[in-house]
Protein backbone atom coordinates (compact mmCIF):
# COMPACT_ATOMS: atom_id res chain seq x y z
CA UNK A 1 0.00 0.00 0.00
CA UNK A 2 1.48 3.54 -1.05
CA UNK A 3 1.54 5.89 2.04
CA UNK A 4 -0.60 7.91 3.90
CA UNK A 5 -3.66 7.47 6.27
CA UNK A 6 -5.19 4.13 5.47
CA UNK A 7 -8.89 4.53 5.05
CA UNK A 8 -10.02 2.98 8.19
CA UNK A 9 -8.42 6.44 9.86
CA UNK A 10 -9.25 8.86 7.33
CA UNK A 11 -13.34 7.74 7.35
CA UNK A 12 -14.86 7.89 10.09
CA UNK A 13 -16.97 4.21 11.21
CA UNK A 14 -18.01 3.28 14.44
CA UNK A 15 -18.77 -0.43 13.80
CA UNK A 16 -20.99 -1.80 16.68
CA UNK A 17 -19.28 -4.41 18.74
CA UNK A 18 -21.27 -7.66 18.00
CA UNK A 19 -18.91 -10.06 19.12
CA UNK A 20 -20.43 -12.76 21.64
CA UNK A 21 -23.80 -11.35 20.38
CA UNK A 22 -27.03 -13.47 19.57
CA UNK A 23 -27.15 -13.81 15.84
CA UNK A 24 -30.18 -11.57 15.39
CA UNK A 25 -31.21 -11.14 11.98
CA UNK A 26 -33.86 -8.73 12.63
CA UNK A 27 -31.28 -6.55 13.94
CA UNK A 28 -29.45 -6.65 11.09
CA UNK A 29 -32.60 -5.74 8.73
CA UNK A 30 -32.84 -2.39 10.02
CA UNK A 31 -29.28 -2.13 8.98
CA UNK A 32 -30.30 -1.98 5.30
CA UNK A 33 -32.79 0.69 4.56
CA UNK A 34 -34.26 -1.06 1.27
CA UNK A 35 -35.94 -3.69 3.44
CA UNK A 36 -37.93 -1.20 5.22
CA UNK A 37 -39.52 -0.28 2.06
CA UNK A 38 -43.18 -0.75 0.72
CA UNK A 39 -44.07 -2.27 -2.79
CA UNK A 40 -47.30 -2.47 -3.65
CA UNK A 41 -48.40 -1.87 -0.25
CA UNK A 42 -46.82 -4.24 1.71
CA UNK A 43 -43.09 -4.34 3.60
CA UNK A 44 -40.56 -5.86 1.18
CA UNK A 45 -39.51 -9.72 1.62
CA UNK A 46 -36.73 -10.10 -0.02
CA UNK A 47 -35.66 -13.26 -0.85
CA UNK A 48 -33.40 -12.46 -4.20
CA UNK A 49 -29.89 -12.57 -2.61
CA UNK A 50 -28.54 -14.92 -5.02
CA UNK A 51 -28.67 -12.13 -7.58
CA UNK A 52 -27.03 -9.38 -5.55
CA UNK A 53 -27.93 -8.57 -1.84
CA UNK A 54 -29.09 -5.20 -0.86
CA UNK A 55 -26.65 -3.18 1.12
CA UNK A 56 -26.52 -2.14 4.45
CA UNK A 57 -26.57 1.71 5.30
CA UNK A 58 -22.64 1.62 5.92
CA UNK A 59 -21.83 1.19 2.46
CA UNK A 60 -24.00 3.25 1.19
CA UNK A 61 -23.17 5.91 3.36
CA UNK A 62 -19.46 4.67 2.06
CA UNK A 63 -19.99 5.88 -1.53
CA UNK A 64 -21.82 8.91 -0.67
CA UNK A 65 -18.92 9.84 1.28
CA UNK A 66 -16.34 8.66 -1.16
CA UNK A 67 -17.95 11.25 -3.46
CA UNK A 68 -18.36 14.07 -0.84
CA UNK A 69 -14.64 14.08 0.75
CA UNK A 70 -11.98 12.08 -1.62
CA UNK A 71 -12.98 11.28 -4.76
CA UNK A 72 -9.96 11.11 -7.36
CA UNK A 73 -8.08 8.92 -9.75
CA UNK A 74 -6.11 6.37 -7.82
CA UNK A 75 -2.18 5.85 -8.15
CA UNK A 76 -2.04 8.89 -10.72
CA UNK A 77 -1.69 11.54 -8.62
CA UNK A 78 0.15 13.40 -5.63
CA UNK A 79 -2.31 15.47 -4.45
CA UNK A 80 -4.10 15.02 -0.81
CA UNK A 81 -7.37 13.31 -2.59
CA UNK A 82 -5.64 11.26 -4.77
CA UNK A 83 -3.32 9.75 -2.09
CA UNK A 84 -6.56 9.43 -0.03
CA UNK A 85 -8.17 7.78 -2.93
CA UNK A 86 -5.47 5.19 -3.55
CA UNK A 87 -4.88 4.20 0.45
CA UNK A 88 -8.40 3.21 0.16
CA UNK A 89 -8.57 1.09 -2.67
CA UNK A 90 -5.50 -0.38 -1.85
CA UNK A 91 -6.77 -0.99 1.91
CA UNK A 92 -9.44 -3.10 0.46
CA UNK A 93 -7.50 -5.24 -1.58
CA UNK A 94 -5.78 -6.17 1.48
CA UNK A 95 -8.93 -6.88 3.51
CA UNK A 96 -9.76 -9.02 0.64
CA UNK A 97 -6.70 -10.44 1.32
CA UNK A 98 -7.74 -11.35 4.65
CA UNK A 99 -10.63 -12.39 4.50
CA UNK A 100 -10.88 -14.95 1.77
CA UNK A 101 -7.45 -17.38 3.85
CA UNK A 102 -4.67 -14.64 4.00
CA UNK A 103 -3.23 -14.63 0.28
CA UNK A 104 -0.85 -11.90 -0.90
CA UNK A 105 -2.25 -8.96 -2.01
CA UNK A 106 -0.30 -9.26 -5.56
CA UNK A 107 -2.80 -12.05 -5.67
CA UNK A 108 -5.84 -10.46 -5.65
CA UNK A 109 -7.13 -8.83 -9.02
CA UNK A 110 -9.88 -6.55 -9.19
CA UNK A 111 -12.76 -7.06 -11.94
CA UNK A 112 -16.26 -6.14 -12.65
CA UNK A 113 -17.66 -9.24 -11.74
CA UNK A 114 -17.29 -12.60 -11.46
CA UNK A 115 -17.83 -13.24 -15.07
CA UNK A 116 -15.15 -10.92 -16.22
CA UNK A 117 -12.86 -12.96 -13.34
CA UNK A 118 -13.51 -16.47 -14.93
CA UNK A 119 -13.24 -15.11 -18.42
CA UNK A 120 -9.39 -13.73 -17.36
CA UNK A 121 -8.48 -16.84 -16.89
CA UNK A 122 -9.87 -18.24 -19.40
CA UNK A 123 -8.42 -16.11 -22.13
CA UNK A 124 -5.21 -15.63 -20.94
CA UNK A 125 -4.58 -18.49 -18.86
CA UNK A 126 -6.36 -20.67 -21.46
CA UNK A 127 -4.86 -19.81 -24.59
CA UNK A 128 -1.03 -19.53 -23.04
CA UNK A 129 -2.01 -23.15 -21.94
CA UNK A 130 -4.72 -25.43 -23.61
CA UNK A 131 -4.09 -26.62 -26.86
CA UNK A 132 -5.94 -29.10 -28.90
CA UNK A 133 -5.39 -32.99 -27.27
CA UNK A 134 -6.04 -30.94 -24.31
CA UNK A 135 -9.06 -31.25 -21.61
CA UNK A 136 -11.06 -29.24 -20.06
CA UNK A 137 -13.37 -29.89 -17.30
CA UNK A 138 -16.20 -28.71 -15.52
CA UNK A 139 -20.02 -29.43 -14.08
CA UNK A 140 -22.82 -30.03 -15.48
CA UNK A 141 -24.50 -26.92 -12.93
CA UNK A 142 -22.32 -24.06 -13.43
CA UNK A 143 -23.46 -20.65 -14.23
CA UNK A 144 -22.97 -19.53 -17.80
CA UNK A 145 -20.21 -17.54 -16.40
CA UNK A 146 -18.12 -20.47 -15.93
CA UNK A 147 -19.41 -22.22 -18.70
CA UNK A 148 -19.50 -20.15 -21.61
CA UNK A 149 -16.14 -18.96 -21.49
CA UNK A 150 -14.90 -22.83 -21.52
CA UNK A 151 -17.27 -23.46 -24.25
CA UNK A 152 -15.57 -20.84 -26.26
CA UNK A 153 -12.00 -21.67 -25.12
CA UNK A 154 -12.86 -25.73 -25.93
CA UNK A 155 -14.21 -24.38 -29.66
CA UNK A 156 -11.25 -22.23 -30.94
CA UNK A 157 -8.41 -24.08 -29.26
CA UNK A 158 -9.83 -28.12 -30.31
CA UNK A 159 -9.32 -28.59 -26.43
CA UNK A 160 -12.46 -31.44 -25.79
CA UNK A 161 -14.84 -29.90 -22.48
CA UNK A 162 -15.92 -32.83 -20.61
CA UNK A 163 -18.64 -32.42 -17.99
CA UNK A 164 -18.34 -34.06 -14.29
CA UNK A 165 -22.38 -35.07 -14.04
CA UNK A 166 -24.70 -34.62 -11.42
CA UNK A 167 -27.03 -37.22 -9.97
CA UNK A 168 -30.91 -36.92 -9.36
CA UNK A 169 -30.30 -35.76 -5.73
CA UNK A 170 -28.49 -32.61 -7.28
CA UNK A 171 -25.02 -33.88 -5.91
CA UNK A 172 -21.80 -34.16 -8.72
CA UNK A 173 -21.66 -37.83 -9.00
CA UNK A 174 -18.03 -38.45 -8.39
CA UNK A 175 -18.18 -42.06 -9.64
CA UNK A 176 -16.39 -41.61 -12.45
CA UNK A 177 -14.24 -38.17 -11.42
CA UNK A 178 -10.61 -40.22 -11.71
CA UNK A 179 -11.85 -41.15 -15.93
CA UNK A 180 -12.94 -37.46 -16.19
CA UNK A 181 -9.97 -35.88 -14.68
CA UNK A 182 -7.78 -37.64 -17.25
CA UNK A 183 -4.11 -37.23 -17.43
CA UNK A 184 -4.13 -34.82 -20.94
CA UNK A 185 -6.99 -32.72 -18.55
CA UNK A 186 -5.15 -28.82 -17.65
CA UNK A 187 -7.71 -26.95 -16.19
CA UNK A 188 -11.15 -28.17 -13.81
CA UNK A 189 -13.47 -25.11 -13.20
CA UNK A 190 -16.03 -25.67 -10.88
CA UNK A 191 -18.50 -24.18 -8.76
CA UNK A 192 -18.45 -24.37 -4.75
CA UNK A 193 -22.05 -23.72 -4.49
CA UNK A 194 -24.82 -24.04 -6.87
CA UNK A 195 -26.72 -20.62 -8.15
CA UNK A 196 -30.24 -23.18 -8.81
CA UNK A 197 -29.64 -25.89 -6.29
CA UNK A 198 -27.68 -24.70 -3.54
CA UNK A 199 -25.61 -27.98 -3.55
CA UNK A 200 -21.83 -27.09 -1.45
CA UNK A 201 -19.72 -29.17 -3.79
CA UNK A 202 -16.48 -30.98 -2.28
CA UNK A 203 -14.58 -28.65 -4.24
CA UNK A 204 -10.81 -29.72 -1.72
CA UNK A 205 -11.51 -33.12 -3.24
CA UNK A 206 -11.68 -32.40 -6.89
CA UNK A 207 -8.91 -29.56 -6.51
CA UNK A 208 -6.01 -32.48 -4.72
CA UNK A 209 -7.07 -34.46 -7.90
CA UNK A 210 -6.73 -32.16 -10.16
CA UNK A 211 -3.48 -31.64 -8.96
CA UNK A 212 -2.18 -34.67 -8.99
CA UNK A 213 -3.09 -35.17 -12.73
CA UNK A 214 -0.72 -31.76 -13.15
CA UNK A 215 -3.79 -29.67 -14.13
CA UNK A 216 -5.03 -25.95 -12.40
CA UNK A 217 -8.22 -25.99 -10.42
CA UNK A 218 -10.58 -22.31 -10.37
CA UNK A 219 -13.64 -22.28 -8.05
CA UNK A 220 -16.58 -20.12 -9.25
CA UNK A 221 -17.28 -18.86 -5.34
CA UNK A 222 -19.70 -16.18 -6.39
CA UNK A 223 -22.28 -17.90 -4.07
CA UNK A 224 -20.08 -19.48 -1.73
CA UNK A 225 -17.53 -17.06 -0.46
CA UNK A 226 -20.56 -14.21 0.66
CA UNK A 227 -22.34 -16.63 2.86
CA UNK A 228 -19.46 -19.15 4.28
CA UNK A 229 -16.35 -19.20 5.36
CA UNK A 230 -13.61 -19.75 2.44
CA UNK A 231 -9.94 -20.58 2.84
CA UNK A 232 -8.45 -20.33 -0.74
CA UNK A 233 -5.17 -21.64 0.82
CA UNK A 234 -6.69 -24.33 2.81
CA UNK A 235 -8.77 -25.12 -0.31
CA UNK A 236 -5.37 -25.06 -2.80
CA UNK A 237 -7.58 -23.19 -5.43
CA UNK A 238 -4.97 -21.85 -8.31
CA UNK A 239 -7.93 -19.58 -9.13
CA UNK A 240 -10.67 -18.12 -7.27
CA UNK A 241 -13.33 -15.73 -8.94
CA UNK A 242 -16.12 -13.32 -6.97
CA UNK A 243 -18.17 -10.65 -6.65
CA UNK A 244 -18.69 -8.02 -4.35
CA UNK A 245 -22.40 -7.34 -4.98
CA UNK A 246 -23.57 -10.45 -3.50
CA UNK A 247 -21.88 -10.10 -0.33
CA UNK A 248 -23.42 -6.67 0.66
CA UNK A 249 -21.08 -4.49 -1.68
CA UNK A 250 -21.53 -2.08 -4.86
CA UNK A 251 -22.30 -3.34 -8.17
CA UNK A 252 -19.36 -3.31 -10.58
CA UNK A 253 -16.62 -5.02 -8.74
CA UNK A 254 -15.62 -8.59 -8.36
CA UNK A 255 -12.18 -10.59 -7.51
CA UNK A 256 -9.93 -12.68 -9.56
CA UNK A 257 -7.32 -14.72 -6.97
CA UNK A 258 -4.71 -16.14 -8.59
CA UNK A 259 -1.44 -17.81 -7.18
CA UNK A 260 1.55 -15.63 -7.75
CA UNK A 261 3.28 -18.01 -9.88
CA UNK A 262 0.42 -18.84 -12.11
CA UNK A 263 -0.72 -15.05 -12.43
CA UNK A 264 3.24 -13.40 -12.94
CA UNK A 265 3.15 -16.37 -16.32
CA UNK A 266 0.13 -14.48 -17.47
CA UNK A 267 -0.57 -12.18 -20.17
CA UNK A 268 -2.58 -9.07 -19.13
CA UNK A 269 -6.77 -9.31 -20.80
CA UNK A 270 -6.61 -5.28 -21.52
CA UNK A 271 -3.91 -2.64 -21.97
CA UNK A 272 -3.62 1.02 -21.24
CA UNK A 273 -2.77 2.93 -18.44
CA UNK A 274 -1.86 2.08 -15.03
CA UNK A 275 -1.00 -2.10 -15.81
CA UNK A 276 2.06 -0.65 -17.42
CA UNK A 277 5.60 0.13 -16.14
CA UNK A 278 7.26 1.30 -19.21
CA UNK A 279 5.96 2.40 -22.39
CA UNK A 280 8.03 3.87 -25.44
CA UNK A 281 6.48 4.62 -29.25
CA UNK A 282 7.77 0.59 -29.85
CA UNK A 283 7.57 -0.71 -26.73
CA UNK A 284 5.59 -1.47 -23.46
CA UNK A 285 6.38 -3.54 -20.46
CA UNK A 286 3.66 -4.59 -17.61
CA UNK A 287 2.90 -3.40 -14.67
CA UNK A 288 4.01 -5.36 -11.74
CA UNK A 289 0.94 -7.46 -9.70
CA UNK A 290 -1.72 -6.75 -9.42
CA UNK A 291 -1.54 -3.72 -11.24
CA UNK A 292 -0.93 -5.70 -14.64
CA UNK A 293 -4.49 -6.76 -14.99
CA UNK A 294 -6.47 -3.78 -14.03
CA UNK A 295 -5.96 -1.31 -17.41
CA UNK A 296 -7.82 1.60 -17.12
CA UNK A 297 -9.47 3.51 -14.13
CA UNK A 298 -10.95 1.13 -11.93
CA UNK A 299 -14.58 0.99 -9.99
CA UNK A 300 -13.12 3.40 -6.95
CA UNK A 301 -16.10 4.34 -5.65
CA UNK A 302 -16.75 0.22 -5.27
CA UNK A 303 -13.74 -0.81 -4.12
CA UNK A 304 -14.13 2.30 -1.15
CA UNK A 305 -17.47 0.93 -0.23
CA UNK A 306 -16.21 -2.56 -0.51
CA UNK A 307 -14.35 -1.95 2.66
CA UNK A 308 -17.55 -1.48 5.15
CA UNK A 309 -19.20 -4.37 3.86
CA UNK A 310 -16.61 -6.81 4.38
CA UNK A 311 -16.04 -5.16 8.02
CA UNK A 312 -19.89 -5.76 8.50
CA UNK A 313 -19.34 -9.31 7.58
CA UNK A 314 -16.86 -9.62 9.53
CA UNK A 315 -18.50 -8.28 12.53
CA UNK A 316 -21.22 -11.07 11.92
CA UNK A 317 -19.29 -13.46 11.44
CA UNK A 318 -18.84 -15.99 8.65
CA UNK A 319 -19.48 -18.97 10.86
CA UNK A 320 -22.57 -17.09 12.55
CA UNK A 321 -24.21 -16.75 8.99
CA UNK A 322 -23.18 -20.04 7.35
CA UNK A 323 -24.97 -21.14 10.46
CA UNK A 324 -28.23 -18.85 10.22
CA UNK A 325 -28.32 -20.17 6.94
CA UNK A 326 -28.21 -23.15 7.54
CA UNK A 327 -31.02 -23.48 10.13
CA UNK A 328 -33.55 -21.28 7.54
CA UNK A 329 -32.93 -23.30 4.77
CA UNK A 330 -33.99 -25.84 6.42
CA UNK A 331 -36.43 -24.54 7.96
CA UNK A 332 -37.88 -23.64 4.52
CA UNK A 333 -37.09 -26.67 2.94
CA UNK A 334 -39.43 -28.33 6.21
CA UNK A 335 -42.32 -26.26 4.67
CA UNK A 336 -42.21 -26.37 1.71
CA UNK A 337 -42.23 -30.27 2.14
CA UNK A 338 -45.17 -29.83 3.46
CA UNK A 339 -46.77 -28.37 0.31
CA UNK A 340 -47.77 -31.03 -1.79
CA UNK A 341 -48.25 -28.95 -5.06
CA UNK A 342 -44.58 -27.68 -4.54
CA UNK A 343 -41.45 -29.84 -6.12
CA UNK A 344 -38.02 -28.41 -4.48
CA UNK A 345 -34.65 -29.10 -6.54
CA UNK A 346 -31.46 -29.40 -4.72
CA UNK A 347 -29.99 -31.66 -1.65
CA UNK A 348 -31.91 -31.89 1.79
CA UNK A 349 -28.67 -32.53 3.64
CA UNK A 350 -28.18 -29.08 4.80
CA UNK A 351 -24.16 -29.61 5.39
CA UNK A 352 -23.81 -29.72 1.95
CA UNK A 353 -26.34 -27.17 0.46
CA UNK A 354 -26.68 -23.33 0.70
CA UNK A 355 -29.67 -20.87 0.96
CA UNK A 356 -30.62 -20.80 -2.83
CA UNK A 357 -33.72 -22.93 -2.88
CA UNK A 358 -35.48 -23.70 -6.02
CA UNK A 359 -38.92 -25.07 -6.76
CA UNK A 360 -41.58 -25.27 -8.80
CA UNK A 361 -45.48 -25.54 -8.15
CA UNK A 362 -47.06 -28.27 -10.44
CA UNK A 363 -49.51 -25.85 -12.36
CA UNK A 364 -48.02 -22.09 -12.43
CA UNK A 365 -45.14 -20.88 -14.23
CA UNK A 366 -42.55 -19.54 -12.02
CA UNK A 367 -42.76 -16.32 -14.28
CA UNK A 368 -46.66 -16.13 -13.09
CA UNK A 369 -45.45 -17.15 -9.70
CA UNK A 370 -43.00 -14.22 -9.30
CA UNK A 371 -45.50 -11.85 -10.71
CA UNK A 372 -48.38 -12.93 -7.84
CA UNK A 373 -45.62 -12.83 -4.87
CA UNK A 374 -44.57 -9.31 -5.96
CA UNK A 375 -48.00 -8.11 -5.38
CA UNK A 376 -47.61 -9.27 -1.82
CA UNK A 377 -43.77 -7.51 -1.78
CA UNK A 378 -42.19 -10.77 -2.09
CA UNK A 379 -39.00 -10.57 -4.37
CA UNK A 380 -37.28 -14.25 -5.95
CA UNK A 381 -35.85 -15.03 -8.95
CA UNK A 382 -37.68 -17.20 -11.92
CA UNK A 383 -36.14 -18.24 -14.68
CA UNK A 384 -32.97 -20.35 -15.60
CA UNK A 385 -31.30 -18.45 -13.75
CA UNK A 386 -28.35 -18.03 -16.09
CA UNK A 387 -27.77 -21.80 -15.62
CA UNK A 388 -29.79 -23.15 -18.92
CA UNK A 389 -28.45 -26.38 -19.16
CA UNK A 390 -28.44 -27.43 -15.72
CA UNK A 391 -32.29 -26.15 -15.67
CA UNK A 392 -33.07 -28.30 -18.88
CA UNK A 393 -31.43 -31.14 -17.15
CA UNK A 394 -33.78 -31.06 -14.41
CA UNK A 395 -36.93 -31.41 -16.99
CA UNK A 396 -37.90 -27.64 -16.71
CA UNK A 397 -37.76 -24.70 -18.91
CA UNK A 398 -37.36 -22.22 -15.69
CA UNK A 399 -37.54 -22.56 -11.63
CA UNK A 400 -38.69 -19.71 -8.92
CA UNK A 401 -35.81 -19.65 -6.85
CA UNK A 402 -35.98 -17.99 -2.97
CA UNK A 403 -32.23 -17.31 -2.11
CA UNK A 404 -31.54 -16.19 1.94
CA UNK A 405 -29.16 -14.37 3.72
CA UNK A 406 -28.03 -13.03 6.85
CA UNK A 407 -31.28 -10.41 7.40
CA UNK A 408 -33.53 -13.36 5.97
CA UNK A 409 -36.10 -14.53 9.36
CA UNK A 410 -38.66 -17.18 9.57
CA UNK A 411 -41.17 -14.40 8.88
CA UNK A 412 -40.03 -14.03 5.42
CA UNK A 413 -40.54 -18.12 4.93
CA UNK A 414 -43.66 -17.67 6.25
CA UNK A 415 -44.38 -15.07 4.21
CA UNK A 416 -43.18 -16.98 1.06
CA UNK A 417 -44.96 -19.95 2.21
CA UNK A 418 -48.48 -17.91 2.75
CA UNK A 419 -47.60 -16.17 -0.71
CA UNK A 420 -46.88 -19.69 -2.62
CA UNK A 421 -50.74 -21.07 -1.28
CA UNK A 422 -52.63 -17.58 -2.01
CA UNK A 423 -51.27 -17.97 -5.71
CA UNK A 424 -53.45 -21.45 -5.92
CA UNK A 425 -56.04 -19.98 -4.99
CA UNK A 426 -55.85 -16.74 -7.18
CA UNK A 427 -55.10 -19.20 -10.55
CA UNK A 428 -57.63 -21.08 -9.26
CA UNK A 429 -56.18 -24.49 -8.69
CA UNK A 430 -57.73 -24.39 -5.57
CA UNK B 1 -54.99 -8.78 -4.59
CA UNK B 2 -53.93 -5.69 -6.28
CA UNK B 3 -56.25 -4.51 -9.75
CA UNK B 4 -53.12 -4.71 -11.43
CA UNK B 5 -52.74 -8.47 -11.36
CA UNK B 6 -56.08 -8.91 -12.44
CA UNK B 7 -55.43 -6.43 -15.49
CA UNK B 8 -52.82 -8.98 -16.35
CA UNK B 9 -54.48 -12.36 -15.84
CA UNK B 10 -57.72 -11.12 -17.19
CA UNK B 11 -60.30 -14.20 -17.73
CA UNK B 12 -59.79 -14.36 -20.76
CA UNK B 13 -55.97 -14.60 -21.00
CA UNK B 14 -56.31 -17.33 -18.47
CA UNK B 15 -59.24 -19.14 -20.75
CA UNK B 16 -56.21 -19.18 -23.37
CA UNK B 17 -54.25 -20.66 -21.19
CA UNK B 18 -55.65 -23.36 -19.59
CA UNK B 19 -57.05 -24.27 -22.57
CA UNK B 20 -54.70 -22.93 -25.60
CA UNK B 21 -55.67 -23.22 -29.42
CA UNK B 22 -54.16 -24.37 -32.25
CA UNK B 23 -52.75 -27.41 -30.38
CA UNK B 24 -52.87 -29.95 -33.01
CA UNK B 25 -50.44 -30.90 -35.60
CA UNK B 26 -51.05 -30.00 -39.48
CA UNK B 27 -51.28 -32.04 -41.92
CA UNK B 28 -48.72 -29.99 -44.43
CA UNK B 29 -46.63 -27.16 -42.86
CA UNK B 30 -45.99 -24.56 -45.34
CA UNK B 31 -44.32 -22.17 -42.56
CA UNK B 32 -42.74 -23.49 -39.00
CA UNK B 33 -40.25 -21.82 -36.85
CA UNK B 34 -39.20 -21.97 -33.21
CA UNK B 35 -38.77 -19.30 -30.55
CA UNK B 36 -37.14 -18.53 -27.01
CA UNK B 37 -36.93 -16.15 -24.49
CA UNK B 38 -33.68 -16.15 -23.02
CA UNK B 39 -34.24 -14.73 -20.08
CA UNK B 40 -36.26 -17.07 -18.93
CA UNK B 41 -35.91 -20.10 -20.89
CA UNK B 42 -39.76 -20.23 -22.70
CA UNK B 43 -39.67 -21.55 -25.76
CA UNK B 44 -42.17 -21.87 -28.80
CA UNK B 45 -43.22 -23.95 -31.68
CA UNK B 46 -45.69 -22.44 -34.54
CA UNK B 47 -46.87 -23.49 -37.99
CA UNK B 48 -48.91 -22.30 -40.57
CA UNK B 49 -50.73 -24.47 -43.37
CA UNK B 50 -51.69 -22.06 -46.57
CA UNK B 51 -54.61 -21.95 -48.76
CA UNK B 52 -52.95 -19.57 -51.15
CA UNK B 53 -52.16 -16.75 -49.10
CA UNK B 54 -54.52 -17.04 -46.68
CA UNK B 55 -53.92 -19.18 -43.23
CA UNK B 56 -55.53 -22.74 -43.35
CA UNK B 57 -54.77 -24.10 -39.83
CA UNK B 58 -52.57 -23.04 -37.25
CA UNK B 59 -50.47 -25.15 -34.97
CA UNK B 60 -48.68 -23.75 -31.63
CA UNK B 61 -46.82 -25.27 -28.71
CA UNK B 62 -45.78 -23.02 -26.56
CA UNK B 63 -43.68 -24.14 -23.43
CA UNK B 64 -44.20 -20.76 -21.02
CA UNK B 65 -46.11 -19.04 -18.59
CA UNK B 66 -49.98 -18.17 -18.93
CA UNK B 67 -49.26 -14.97 -20.94
CA UNK B 68 -47.31 -16.42 -23.69
CA UNK B 69 -49.19 -19.38 -23.76
CA UNK B 70 -52.13 -17.19 -24.11
CA UNK B 71 -50.72 -15.11 -26.44
CA UNK B 72 -49.70 -18.20 -28.66
CA UNK B 73 -53.25 -19.40 -28.49
CA UNK B 74 -55.31 -15.96 -29.20
CA UNK B 75 -52.84 -16.10 -31.84
CA UNK B 76 -53.84 -19.65 -33.45
CA UNK B 77 -57.58 -18.33 -32.89
CA UNK B 78 -57.25 -14.77 -34.93
CA UNK B 79 -54.65 -15.52 -37.56
CA UNK B 80 -56.84 -18.54 -38.73
CA UNK B 81 -59.01 -17.53 -42.24
CA UNK B 82 -56.79 -14.22 -42.21
CA UNK B 83 -54.51 -13.09 -45.00
CA UNK B 84 -50.71 -13.11 -44.59
CA UNK B 85 -51.17 -9.18 -45.15
CA UNK B 86 -53.81 -9.01 -42.60
CA UNK B 87 -51.80 -11.12 -39.88
CA UNK B 88 -48.72 -8.78 -40.30
CA UNK B 89 -51.17 -5.70 -39.61
CA UNK B 90 -52.32 -7.93 -36.55
CA UNK B 91 -49.16 -8.52 -35.35
CA UNK B 92 -47.90 -4.95 -35.56
CA UNK B 93 -50.75 -3.25 -33.75
CA UNK B 94 -50.08 -5.80 -30.94
CA UNK B 95 -46.55 -5.04 -30.81
CA UNK B 96 -47.53 -0.83 -31.25
CA UNK B 97 -50.16 -2.13 -28.12
CA UNK B 98 -47.60 -3.64 -25.57
CA UNK B 99 -44.85 -1.33 -26.51
CA UNK B 100 -46.98 1.67 -25.67
CA UNK B 101 -46.94 3.09 -29.64
CA UNK B 102 -50.06 4.42 -31.38
CA UNK B 103 -52.83 1.52 -32.65
CA UNK B 104 -54.97 2.39 -35.44
CA UNK B 105 -58.03 3.48 -34.71
CA UNK B 106 -59.97 0.63 -36.85
CA UNK B 107 -57.80 -2.30 -35.35
CA UNK B 108 -60.10 -4.76 -34.19
CA UNK B 109 -58.34 -7.24 -31.70
CA UNK B 110 -61.13 -8.89 -30.16
CA UNK B 111 -59.48 -11.57 -27.46
CA UNK B 112 -56.33 -9.92 -28.18
CA UNK B 113 -57.54 -6.82 -26.59
CA UNK B 114 -56.79 -8.22 -23.42
CA UNK B 115 -53.31 -8.79 -23.71
CA UNK B 116 -53.30 -4.67 -23.41
CA UNK B 117 -53.33 -5.41 -19.74
CA UNK B 118 -49.67 -7.05 -19.99
CA UNK B 119 -47.77 -3.19 -20.84
CA UNK B 120 -48.00 -2.23 -16.71
CA UNK B 121 -46.01 -4.86 -16.29
CA UNK B 122 -43.03 -4.17 -18.91
CA UNK B 123 -40.79 -7.57 -17.71
CA UNK B 124 -43.92 -9.72 -19.40
CA UNK B 125 -44.32 -7.68 -22.28
CA UNK B 126 -41.61 -9.71 -24.33
CA UNK B 127 -43.80 -13.08 -22.85
CA UNK B 128 -46.71 -11.50 -24.33
CA UNK B 129 -44.02 -10.97 -28.12
CA UNK B 130 -42.78 -14.58 -28.15
CA UNK B 131 -45.09 -16.10 -30.15
CA UNK B 132 -45.54 -13.06 -32.74
CA UNK B 133 -42.02 -11.97 -33.38
CA UNK B 134 -41.56 -15.62 -33.96
CA UNK B 135 -44.00 -15.51 -36.48
CA UNK B 136 -43.16 -12.38 -38.07
CA UNK B 137 -39.65 -13.68 -38.65
CA UNK B 138 -41.06 -16.94 -40.29
CA UNK B 139 -42.74 -14.16 -42.70
CA UNK B 140 -40.06 -12.18 -43.28
CA UNK B 141 -37.66 -14.91 -43.89
CA UNK B 142 -40.05 -16.62 -46.55
CA UNK B 143 -40.26 -13.05 -48.08
CA UNK B 144 -36.80 -13.53 -48.33
CA UNK B 145 -37.08 -16.80 -49.89
CA UNK B 146 -35.84 -19.18 -46.99
CA UNK B 147 -37.30 -22.37 -46.43
CA UNK B 148 -37.29 -22.12 -42.60
CA UNK B 149 -36.40 -18.66 -40.39
CA UNK B 150 -33.97 -18.65 -38.47
CA UNK B 151 -34.89 -19.65 -34.62
CA UNK B 152 -36.30 -16.27 -33.17
CA UNK B 153 -35.11 -14.98 -29.45
CA UNK B 154 -37.42 -12.42 -27.88
CA UNK B 155 -34.95 -9.96 -26.08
Amino acid sequence: MKGGKSMAEVVQREPENRIGMEFNAEKYKTDFPILSRMIRGTKLVYLDSAATTQKPRVVIDAVDQYYRLHNANVHRGLHTLAEEATAAYEATRDKIAGFIGGVKREEIIYTRNATEAINMVASSWGYQNIKKGDRIVITQMEHHANLVPWIVLSRKTGAELVYIPIDPEGYLDLADLKDIIAPNTKIVALTHMSNVLGTINPVDEIIALAHKRGAVALVDGAQSVPHMPVDVRAMDADFLAFSAHKMLGPTGLGVLYGKEELLSRMEPVQYGGEMISEVRYDYAAWNELPHKFEAGTPNIEAAFAFLPALEYLEKIGMENIRRHEMELTGYALDKLAGLEFIKVFGPKDLNHRGGAVSFIDKNIHPHDMATFLDTLGIAVRAGHHCAQPLTRLLGVNSTTRASLYLYNTHNDIDQLITGLKEARRYFRYE
Amino acid sequence: MSDNLDDLYRDILMEHYRFPRGHHHLEHEDIHNEGQNPTCGDEIELALELEGDRVKDVYVSCMGCAVSVASGSMLAEVTKGKTLEEVKKIAATIKAMLTGEAVPKDADLGDLEALSGVKKFPVRVKCALLSWTTLVNALEAREKGKEKAPSTTEQ
